[in-house]
């Protein structure tokens, strides 16, 4: 069973092998398809209409499922690995050791954005950027620009206190927990982290840079986190509803896995500590 | 905020075909307030799509019309065009809008969102909508 763990907590054994399974499967073509995939979802998840990965219910539960993949592709490079988090409430500068050069690099330069330092950098020659939304094909951060700080421990906590999971309408004007953590509401936890990262973090493609399964996990944590002090509360909607995918519905593009199958993350993965 | 003229210059046929939006963001909003990623309030006053505009903004040629139907319009009657190439954008419920180059941060119009996209390319060219 793997233990998924802060990053900050790493090994430079840990890091090094999460950094070269990533790396090995943007050479084996296989990494792009998750960049694809994410930026397929997001730019069709409406608010009018069917949604899927983005602004409904099942926000979580699909990027659970989504990093779960991910995660079991890095270990059929290397079994030893597993998806660390980030924990942006307490590593909240460009000069945490997340972004050194033994993990994901350092913040774009000034002027182009480009990332220059780390093995995802342009120069490196291992991290073309092929599905993107512009001409550019090199990596690109602007840490702290798009917004200034990134949520505080306090605001996770705001968030970890709704009681209820969603919402009708069961988009981004839902009231409820799943909104305040994907951000579209309240204090905005998710969508102000991909803003604080900038660069290729604040795009649909979002995945191009590896940051995105990081930020995702702490995510995935917080899911845990609610669920662990709501005992009674769970997953909503229970019912077939209109545009968006109830508890016992397949979600697409697997079609083989409810956000019911989602719930327990530790049938899967552990976390190394609570919030 | 440069952009909270042009919401003068609505339509009464947007204003109409907004209605049911803004009346939906209405309830979903009244309780929790929201402060954007960028500090601006993204709870939008009204709906902003009827904007039509068409003007170099650094250096680059940004036009915003009604989308005229058909093409890759995914949540939005709306298109809006960098030197020619279209931007994938995005309707909130609430009356803001999204890009796919700025995808977690809500605009106020599609201007807005237009402008914002300039300064995130940099000069690059938008790859064509797949």
């Amino acid at each position: 069973m793997a233990v998924r763990k802060n990053q900050a907590t790493l090994t430079a054994k840990e890091k090094r092998d999460f950094v070269d399974a990533v790396l090995q499967l943007k050479r084996l073509g296989r990494y792009d398809a998750y960049v694809s995939t994410h930026n397929r979802f997001i730019v069709s998840d409406t608010d009018n209409g069917e949604r899927t990965g983005h602004r409904s219910p099942s926000f979580l539960p699909w990027h659970r499922k989504f990093l779960l993949q991910f995660e079991q592709d890095l270990q059929s490079v290397n079994p030893s690995v597993s998806l660390p988090y980030w924990d942006w409430t307490a590593d909240r500068t460009a000069g945490a050791g997340l972004w050194a050069d033994d993990m994901l690099g350092g913040n774009g330069r000034s002027g182009d954005n480009r990332v220059t330092t780390g093995p995802f950098a342009a120069g490196g020659g291992q991290w073309t950027i092929t599905v993107r939304p512009d001409s550019r094909d090199y990596l690109r951060r602007s840490l702290g620009t798009g917004v200034a700080q990134l949520p505080t421990r306090a605001d996770v906590e705001s968030v970890l206190a709704v009681q209820t999971y969603d919402a009708a309408p069961w988009n981004s004007s839902s009231a409820g927990f799943r909104n305040q953590l994907e951000g579209w509401r309240g204090v905005n936890l998710h969508n102000r982290v991909h803003v604080w990262v900038g660069g290729l973090m604040g795009t649909g493609m979002s995945p191009n840079d590896p940051v995105f399964w990081l930020h995702h996990c702490f995510i995935d944590k917080l899911w845990a986190e609610w669920q662990r002090r709501h005992p009674r509360q769970g997953y909503l909607p229970t019912t077939a509803t209109t545009n968006v995918v109830a508890l016992n519905t397949a979600m697409k593009p697997w079609n083989d896995t409810t956000p019911a199958d989602m719930l327990d993350h530790t049938r899967f993965y552990t976390y190394d500590s609570a919030f | 905020m440069p952009e909270a003229g042009h919401r003068t210059e609505l339509t009464r046929r947007r204003m109409l075909q907004g209605a049911g939006v803004a009346l939906t963001a209405a309830v979903g909003t009244a309780v929790i307030g929201l402060a954007g990623p960028g500090g601006t309030p993204a709870a939008a006053a009204g709906p902003g799509g009827g904007d039509t505009f068409d003007e170099l903004y650094k250096g680059r040629r940004i036009q915003g019309r009604p989308a005229s139907g058909g093409g890759h319009h995914h949540g939005s009657d709306y298109t809006v065009l960098i030197d020619g190439e279209e931007l994938h954008v995005m309707r909130n419920a609430d009356g803001t809008w999204i890009s796919v180059v700025n995808h977690y941060q809500p605009h106020q119009t599609p201007r807005a969102l237009a402008r914002a996209a300039v300064v995130e390319l940099q000069g690059a060219a938008l790859v064509p909508i797949a």
